[in-house]
């Protein structure tokens, strides 16, 4: 109970300001597309050199937690996510604007995203030396097996069709394989110096989500009466919050599997809100009806991808291993003001690291509060003219993928998956599975070709990768997650056959 | 020959009317500098302190704008500097050695030493060999030892393929005779790091600021520096060579600023006057020493000098590799 006697810390004057001001800067940048968490935590750290540590520290940590969340805005009203983490949120909850429910969905997005955080944060506060020592556990043939059990969910994401749902998936690994080798030293596919780096995650976002919309709305054309009026429904605040209480299952699906995945290094959230959507639609008693606009999708996957958030941390503050890309970013943060991270730090500057952690626990809920304000506001955008609103994603596409690295190569890069990924669309395959393959090739492939040199020094890549409890735990899983796709497809096959008959 | 003579006599003249003006009015907007890592990364975290008083009136004037140009281990960042990066003296770039000299001599990159023009260097980081804190190896004769007795049993972290990591362990394992298995991690020294913590591997070589955290936080121990001289963070720490093997400072990471060649010589020779002091600013020096980050302030000569000797150990050490 430590942490409750540095909360007066966070609400100094100073430090509210700017954990109020990190929450509304956060949540902007989080909703602009390609401005990731990791990056909008980096453009702050300069910042901080001014500010006291403790300072410094709550205004990254404001903005982190926020713009995990901030992502979904955009998300949800353009259909382009923010951020890797955020592509789960925009099957259902895009689907959900555009039948006039946008503030719906942006208020149990962001209430779920509230409730998931808490949660994670709590874990940060009560179980860090147990979680530690468990971030350990995955070594690379552990990291293999997930990011395969990962792929397993590749067929039944957002997809009519199984065999088109591997097919992009499919695709998605290929696409992460080109660029520059690291581990092998080899150059692959490079055939214009934009891809000397690889596709990057997202630039792919924006360009395979973004393009293919414009390209649609610009194919409607002005004419008037094919404008689809929609009408944006009003949505009283207390029933977002019973709905979203009352969604116990995927609830507690998505924090779980937001924390578990979060907790482990190098895999990050980018794949926590997708596993925690394709849970829930598996035991969901109408998975048919996920992807149409199913509030269950959006919560689960806002529920884990800030779920993520605090366990995320832990690698960082007791090993002083960044676990993710921000976790990185945050350690600079620290570092700068003379902060070292490891199984001290809450011995040494308990002050600072506290008043951090609550800062991150109260940001939770003024990020609750501020996007439910703006909610019923940005809903509107549904109503915005086909024309206008394909220009301004257009601008934000190009702005989103030229910011990740200063590059135009990227934005080519972005509009030429667009441009394919809009004919793909036309044949039935869908881009959710596509960028899953693209996040999942390299865990895959580094923690199996490392995972095979570290094998060969020892006893072989069999016992390596096949035995020990968690690989065989991990082996069950991915067998579990096939055989149920299986059952599942059987099942489908067998209601459309009878639909048929009838 | 010829026209490179005509070229330069050419250049000489236009120094003698526009270049002093150019000299002396430079810089008049804001500098950028490119760091060919990803935000929030050593080299990027490093960049943002060095550069954070340039606007004061005695150094730059300016302020210094970093731009990130990640990717393919910092070979997108120098490729795009090397054939589009402005030389006008306003878009200058960070250097990683021994990084950029190894790709250069791997191949398939846009740049090599000649590509850039040094102005100073900031910092220079050494490659340790680390064990976990439960590891049965104390000194780096035990673990080496093992090696000996058990070729390729020995499996040895770091980050990335021609980085300083790979480069000390290949120095290692040709000083000591023993073979071993180099295991590359993507996602940097963190990751590394992490492998080395966990047990998935046996040792490491990581940057010694990363695993001075570390050893603080009781998870790793250190064997030994791969530099000329003990390092003063880590004074109890020997060097590879105190241990009697044959390894020099070939690894370390020395950061610093540089200009796209072609950059007007009277440009250089200001910002060659001015970077390095603006490096030794008592501000840079605290917030650098508060972050954990060795400085090494080397002038232009000094640093040119440097990529010289560089470029020659490596071209021996890696002739073997291709």
């Amino acid at each position: 109970m430590e942490f409750l006697q540095y909360f007066g810390g966070v609400f100094e004057p100073t430090s509210f300001l700017l954990l109020i001001g990190g929450t509304i800067g956060g949540l902007i940048l989080g909703a602009t597309p390609g401005l990731s968490p990791t990056m909008a935590v980096a453009l702050l750290i300069p910042f901080t050199f001014q500010l006291a540590p403790t300072q410094g520290l709550i205004l990254l940590g404001a903005a982190y937690t926020s713009t995990v969340a901030g992502g979904a805005v955009s998300a949800i009203l353009l259909r382009i996510p923010g951020a890797p983490a955020n592509i789960a949120t925009a099957l259902d909850g895009n689907a959900m604007a555009v039948q006039g429910q946008g503030a719906k969905a942006l208020h149990i997005s962001f209430l779920s995203s509230g409730i998931g955080g808490v949660i994670g944060v709590f874990l940060l506060i009560f179980l860090t030396p147990v979680l530690a020592k468990w971030a350990l556990l995955f070594g690379p043939s552990h990291l293999f097996w997930m990011a395969i059990l990962g792929v397993t969910v590749i067929g039944s994401l957002d997809s009519k069709s199984f065999v088109k749902g591997l097919l992009s998936g499919c695709l998605g690994l290929w696409l992460s394989m080109i660029g520059y080798d690291d581990i092998q030293g080899a150059q692959r596919f490079i055939f214009h110096d934009a891809l000397t780096g690889g596709v990057s995650i997202i630039t792919a976002l924006i360009g395979i989500f973004a393009i293919p919309q414009v390209i649609e709305m610009l194919a409607v054309g002005r004419q008037r009466q094919d404008i689809a009026a929609v009408t944006v429904s009003k949505q009283p605040f207390l029933e977002s919050v019973k709905l979203t209480l009352s969604s116990v299952k995927s609830l507690s699906i998505g924090t779980v599997i937001g924390s578990f995945i979060g907790l482990i290094p190098g895999v990050g959230g980018q794949i926590a809100g997708l596993l925690a959507y394709d849970q829930t639609k598996k035991f969901s008693k109408n998975p048919e009806s996920f992807g149409q606009g199913n509030p269950q999708g959006v919560i689960a996957a806002e529920s884990a991808n800030n779920a993520m958030v605090g366990p995320s941390l832990v690698p960082l503050l007791t090993l002083s291993i960044p676990g993710s890309p921000t976790a990185a970013v945050l350690l600079g943060g620290l570092l700068i003001h003379g902060i070292f991270p490891g199984g001290d730090l809450f011995d040494n500057h308990p002050e600072v690291i506290w008043t951090f952690i609550n800062s991150m626990l109260i940001g939770q809920i003024l990020m609750v509060v501020f996007g439910i304000w703006v909610a019923g506001y940005a809903a509107k955008v549904a109503q915005v003219p086909k024309a206008i609103m394909a220009s301004a994603v257009l601008v934000l596409a190009v702005f989103g993928a030229y910011s990740v690295q200063q590059s135009m190569g990227d934005v080519y890069v972005m509009f030429v998956l667009g441009v394919a990924m809009y004919f793909l669309e036309k044949f039935g395959f869908s881009a959710a599975p596509l960028v899953l393959g693209l996040i999942l090739g390299p865990i895959a492939e580094a923690n199996f070709i490392q995972g095979s040199m570290i094998a060969n020094a020892m006893n072989g890549p069999f016992e390596y990768f096949m035995m020990g409890s968690l690989n065989l735990f991990l082996i069950v899983l991915v067998l579990a997650s096939i055989a149920w796709s299986f059952v599942t497809s059987r099942k489908e096959a067998k209601n459309a056959a009878a639909a048929g008959d009838a | 020959m010829k026209l490179r003579l005509i070229a330069s006599a050419v250049l000489a003249a236009a120094s003698l009317t526009a270049a002093p003006i150019v000299a002396a009015e430079y810089p008049d907007r804001p500098v950028s500098l490119m760091v060919s890592y990803g935000a929030g990364g050593a080299t990027d975290f490093q960049a943002r302190i060095v550069t954070m008083v340039a606007g004061n009136e005695e150094y730059l004037g300016q302020p210094m704008v970093i731009i990130n140009k990640p990717g393919a281990g910092g070979r997108v960042g120098w490729n795009w500097f090397a054939s589009e990066a402005d030389s006008d003296g306003y878009t200058m770039g960070a250097y990683n050695i021994p990084h950029f000299i190894a790709q250069s001599i791997e191949g398939g990159v846009k740049y090599s030493a000649e590509s850039f023009e040094p102005i100073a260097n900031w910092g220079a980081d050494p490659a340790v060999v680390v064990v976990g804190a439960d590891s049965p190896y104390n000194t780096i004769e035990e673990l080496v030892g093992f090696a000996t007795e058990n070729p390729g049993k020995v499996t040895l972290s770091g980050a990335g393929l021609y980085v300083g990591h790979h480069i000390a362990a290949l120095q290692i394992e040709k000083a000591t005779g023993a073979k071993m298995a180099y295991i590359p991690t993507k996602g940097g020294g963190a990751a590394a790091m992490k492998a080395v913590i966990a047990g998935d591997v046996i040792a490491g070589v990581n940057n010694l600021s990363d695993a001075f955290r570390a050893r603080e936080a009781g998870n790793v121990k250190i064997l030994a520096v791969a530099d000329l001289e003990r390092s003063d963070f880590l004074p109890d720490v020997p060097t590879l060579k105190e241990a009697g093997f044959d390894v020099d400072n070939s690894s370390v990471n020395f950061r610093g600023v540089m200009v796209p060649k072609g950059t007007d010589p009277a440009i250089i020779e200001k910002l060659a006057a001015t970077v390095p002091q603006m490096f030794e600013n008592a501000r840079v020096a605290k917030q650098m020493q508060a972050g954990g980050s060795p400085m090494h302030i080397m002038t232009r000569d000094e640093v040119l000098e440097m990529w010289a000797a560089r470029e020659e150990t490596l071209q021996d050490l890696l002739a073997g590799l291709k």
